[in-house]
Order: structure tokens, then C-alpha cells, then sequence
């Protein structure tokens, strides 16, 4: 374990991460595409290089002394993931390739498992895609509903009548923890209490949370927890299902395969304890190394350090925004309610417009629905313009985004 | 300086047609109508043709988009109308090895406005943007050949 640096340093931070250190179409990266993917501090690409280097093998298979370290190394990081999330076990850390395949793995486990026609899941109107879809597979085959919590004008939830939309046949509420459209920082607590109260599971995407803000499921007591290491400087490919135990020992398998069997016979064959009952075929195991390197940095950072200076980051940029004209932000006012995230929309420049004028000078933001469909629709817009932050950004970078736009109101506001 | 020259690409006329679309609406005498999106960015596409005897008496479009993908749809539909279908098709051919870097096309008079739009081959993610009218037109002629 690290010790927390108590003087949050970015110019220190931004030194561990070499890509942030190259010219683009001529200029000086700024790099505001966090919510989509972080960038990996050194850290990270030295322990995937070594793992490669040193001690790559197969798990859980071989006798050789190469497979006993990466049994240890993918076990250690799956140990290392637990208490970082202070899960009451590492068996309840489930290796996916991502939010994504943790979320399907739910829907098509436990969702096809236990629902019926008639039982209702409740979702939110500001869910990324990936906590939509799974969702309306498994209510086409199993005859379920899917509910949906409103948004307000702010993009907040609207849950004045919860009470009305969880009834006694909701099963299951799936939302995210934070949005990655607008922001919006989520009060879980209060849908869990009532999800529970109700006798209903509680599911959270937790994509946009875990990079900007420590979690402890234990202290959230939701039943499960989805997230992807790359958007937490870890590698592409990896991510993380939390369950509670005693609900994923009731689950069905997800996938078939080599390690997640007891004994296999003509007919049938049995499980491999938790959690190799759900991770079939040879993992991602440099990816699962890279994901506990990728915690060992935030927490070397640390997160109250992080969380302050992504919000002094978001004051400043709201701020300076306020001052072009024809700029509407989207997502809550209170600053509190919401993370380094900005969508917004800029005149009749479309996003994709302001994103490639935006790249020419360097800076990189996302246009488009941000897998976040419902969401626009709820806009009344087809797309957003969104810049994201994370600890390595400054406000130079600010500045940088701020002069860009100034440039697309001068190409679109002659 | 930067590489890449967002005054070629953001040509007045561009704009223009962006902000001031030639042939939107829907045509209640269409023959034939084709949807394309881009579901990346959801640039979005309805091109309505009134086709007769292989020529396209009539063109309008319907839909939403970057500027890139809107003034693409409302220069083509300008240029295509009254044309017969071939020469539509040679339209076509001409504007996509525009966008894959043919410069005579680029200086071939017959493509009208269009010819605002080579700045956009230098710039690979946006060139699906400039195609999308044109694929969208291209679905149309082959349906219509079905069809009749
Ligand atoms: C809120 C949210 N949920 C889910 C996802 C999907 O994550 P992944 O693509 O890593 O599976 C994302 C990332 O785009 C996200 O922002």
C-alpha cells in the first residue's frame, strides 16, 4: 500500500503520464476525452511490461513456476480490487471485460434466472446504453417490463414518486451512480433504501464513479457493482462485477468453458466455486495486473485530492463558460451534485463541427449521444459536446478548450 | 500553425447551405425514399426522389446533421435534380473519389458547390459525414431498379 500524498501536485501527476506529453495537429495535447477513456500513468504500462516480461503464463493451470506467478498476480489484483472496494470477499470480484460484459453477465444470469412475465426492472432515463439494452434483451425473452425514473430540467432523477414506480413487482433497479452525459452524481442511497424496502435488487453502473470518487460497497449496500478499469487509468479490456455472495452463488453460469468447471461429463457438469464459476476461458490477466495497478495509483493520488481539484477544475470552466455567448451547459447547477463532466451545446455549431475544429487546436472532447440516447431526447438535442476531466488536467487546459470555442464562434458566428 | 486548414473546410458557402438547406421537406410525390444514419455521431438522412422514366424529376431531403453532413445532402440534392440517373450515379462516383483524394475531380465545374466540400478529405473522420447523402443516394437508385 501507498501512502496518500497530502499536497495534491498536478504538474507531478501529469509526469506520469507520457502520452499527455505530444503535439497534435500542431499543438500541445489537451486532453479533455476522460469520460470515454483515461490515459494510463507509468505505473500501469510498467507493471503490464513486466508482467509480459517476467512472468506471463496460463492460471490456474500449470505446475511450472511461470504459472504460479500469474495465478499469484491475477489473484493477488483481484484481492487487491476487493478491499480497495471493501467487499466482504474477493470471491465476490468478478473479472469482465468491462461494464458492459458485467452488466449482460447479470442480465443474462440472474435476470433470465429469476424474472418473469409481468416482474418490472427500473432503470433511469440517464443510463448509458450498456445498462439499457441488456436490460430490454432479457424483457423480451422473459415477458419482464422496464420502468424508467424521469429526469428533471437540471438532469437530476425525479424521485418524488419512487414510492409509486417501485411496486411490489419490481425486481430489480439498474442505475448509474454517476452520469457520463451530464455529470450527474446520483443520491444511491436514497433509491437502495427504497429498492430494498420494496424487496427489490439494486444494480449500479458505477463507470463514471470509480475514477473521481472512492466507493465502498459495503458502506452503499447496493447488491451489485459494475465498473471498467480503463476509464480509472487502468488497461482497456477489464473490468469488475461485484455481487453480493449469496446472490451470486444462486446465479447460473455466464459463459461455458475451461475454468469455470468443477467436473464435466457427456451430459452435464458442475460448477467451479466463486468466482471462477463466472470467469470461463483464459482471463485478461495482464488486464486484471494492470486494473490493481491502476487502483494502487488512485490511491496513491488519492481520491479527496482528486475529487477537489476535478471540482476546482469544473468551478473555474463553468465560470469562464459563462462568458461566450450562446453557450448552453447541461446537467445540475449545484456543483456538488455533479463530476468533471460538461455537456453543452454552442450556437447552431453541431458537435461534431466543434469537435473537429476543437482537434485542430489540440483539444480532444467527445461529440456526439454519448451512448446516452434517452438522454438527448430528454435535451431536445440529437447530440452534446461534452469535455471530461481528470486529475491530470489544469486549467490551461481549461483555457485551451475556452480559446477553441472562440475559434468555432468565429467560423459559425459570421 | 496548425495541420490541418479549417478555413478550407469551412468554406462560406458550407455554411451557407448548413444554415440555409436547399430542398428540405418532405416530397409527397416521392417514388422512392431511403433512411441512412450514422450511428456514431447520429447524423441522419432521409433522401426522398421523385423518379420518372430513369430521371429524378424532383429531390428533397429531411433530417439532421453536422454542417458537413447537411450541406453535402442540400448541394447534392441541388445538383441531381432533372438529371438522369446515370449521370446521378457519375455524380456520385466523382464526389466519393473526391473525398478519397482525387483533386481533377475536385476541379471538374459539372459538381457544382460540391467542389466546397474537397477540404473535407483531409480530415478522415469527417469524410463518412460528406458520404452519407451520397450513399443515401446510391440505395436510392438501386432501389428504384428494383422496383420498376
Ligand atoms: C456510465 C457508463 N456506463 C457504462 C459504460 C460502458 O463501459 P465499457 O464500454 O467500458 O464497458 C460507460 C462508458 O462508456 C459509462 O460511461
Amino acid at each position: 500500500m501507498y501512502q496518500t500524498v497530502s499536497t495534491f501536485d498536478v504538474n507531478k501527476i501529469r509526469n506520469e503520464f507520457p502520452v499527455l506529453h505530444q503535439v497534435v495537429n500542431g499543438k500541445p495535447l489537451t486532453y479533455l476525452d476522460n469520460a470515454a477513456t483515461a490515459q494510463k500513468p507509468r505505473d500501469v504500462l510498467e507493471v503490464l511490461s513486466r508482467y509480459y516480461q517476467e512472468d506471463n503464463a496460463n492460471v490456474h493451470r500449470g505446475i511450472h513456476e511461470l504459472s504460479r506467478r500469474a495465478t499469484v498476480a491475477y489473484e493477488g489484483a483481484r484481492e487487491r480490487v476487493s478491499e480497495w472496494l471493501a467487499a466482504s470477499d474477493s470471491a465476490e470480484i468478478i473479472w469482465t471485460r468491462g461494464t458492459t460484459e458485467a452488466i449482460n453477465l447479470v442480465a443474462a444470469t440472474w435476470g433470465m434466472d429469476q424474472l418473469k412475465e409481468g416482474d418490472e426492472i427500473l432503470l433511469t432515463v440517464m443510463e448509458h446504453h450498456s445498462n439499457i439494452v441488456p436490460w430490454q434483451l432479457v424483457a423480451m425473452r422473459t415477458g419482464a417490463k422496464l420502468r424508467y425514473i424521469e429526469l428533471d430540467d437540471e438532469g437530476r432523477l425525479i424521485l418524488d414518486d419512487l414510492e409509486q414506480l417501485l411496486t411490489d413487482r419490481t425486481k430489480l433497479v439498474a442505475m448509474t451512480h454517476v452520469s457520463n452525459a451530464l455529470g450527474t452524481i446520483n443520491p444511491v442511497d436514497k433509491v437502495i433504501e427504497a429498492a430494498h424496502a420494496k424487496g427489490a435488487l439494486v444494480l449500479l453502473d458505477g463507470a463514471q464513479a470509480v475514477p473521481h470518487m472512492k466507493v465502498d460497497v459495503s458502506e452503499l449496500g447496493a447488491d451489485f457493482y459494475a465498473f471498467s478499469s480503463h476509464k480509472m487509468c487502468g488497461p482497456t479490456g477489464t473490468g469488475v462485477l461485484w455481487g453480493r455472495k449469496e446472490i451470486l452463488e444462486e446465479m447460473s453460469p455466464y459463459q461455458g468453458g475451461g475454468e469455470m468447471i468443477g467436473f464435466v461429463g457427456r451430459d452435464e457438469s458442475t460448477w467451479a466455486e466463486l468466482p471462477h464459476k463466472f470467469e470461463a476461458g483464459t482471463p485478461n490477466i495482464a488486464g486484471a495486473v494492470g486494473a490493481a495497478a491502476a487502483v494502487d495509483f488512485m490511491e496513491k493520488v488519492g481520491y479527496e485530492g482528486i475529487r477537489e481539484h476535478e471540482a476546482g477544475l469544473l468551478r473555474y470552466a463553468l465560470n469562464r463558460m459563462k462568458g461566450l455567448e450562446d453557450l448552453e451547459v447541461f446537467g445540475p447547477k449545484d456543483l456538488n451534485e455533479r463530476s468533471g463532466v460538461i455537456s453543452f451545446a454552442l450556437g447552431d455549431a453541431h458537435p461534431h463541427d466543434i469537435a473537429t475544429i476543437l482537434d485542430s487546436e489540440g483539444v480532444a472532447i467527445r461529440a456526439g449521444h454519448h451512448c446516452a440516447q434517452l438522454v438527448m431526447k430528454h435535451l431536445g438535442v440529437a447530440a452534446t459536446t461534452r469535455a471530461s476531466f481528470s486529475m491530470y488536467n489544469t486549467t490551461d487546459d481549461v483555457d485551451r478548450l475556452l480559446d477553441g470555442l472562440q475559434v468555432v464562434q468565429g467560423i459559425f458566428g459570421r | 500553425m496548425s495541420d490541418l486548414n479549417l478555413n478550407s473546410l469551412y468554406q462560406e458557402l458550407i455554411l451557407d447551405h448548413y444554415r440555409k438547406p436547399r430542398n428540405k421537406g418532405e416530397l409527397p410525390e416521392k417514388t422512392v425514399e431511403i433512411h441512412m444514419a450514422n450511428p456514431v455521431c447520429g447524423d441522419e438522412i432521409r433522401l426522398q426522389l421523385q423518379i420518372e422514366d430513369d430521371k429524378i424529376v424532383e429531390a428533397r431531403h429531411v433530417g439532421q446533421g453536422c454542417s458537413i453532413s447537411q450541406a453535402a445532402v442540400s448541394m447534392m440534392t441541388h445538383l441531381i435534380k432533372g438529371r438522369e440517373l446515370t449521370e446521378a450515379e457519375g455524380v456520385a462516383e466523382r464526389f466519393t473519389a473526391m473525398m478519397h483524394g482525387d483533386e481533377e475531380a475536385a476541379r471538374d465545374r459539372s459538381m457544382g458547390d460540391l467542389r466546397a466540400l474537397q477540404g473535407v478529405s483531409k480530415f478522415p473522420v469527417r469524410i463518412k459525414c460528406a458520404l452519407l447523402a451520397f450513399d443515401a443516394l446510391q440505395e436510392a437508385i438501386k432501389k428504384d431498379r428494383v422496383e420498376s
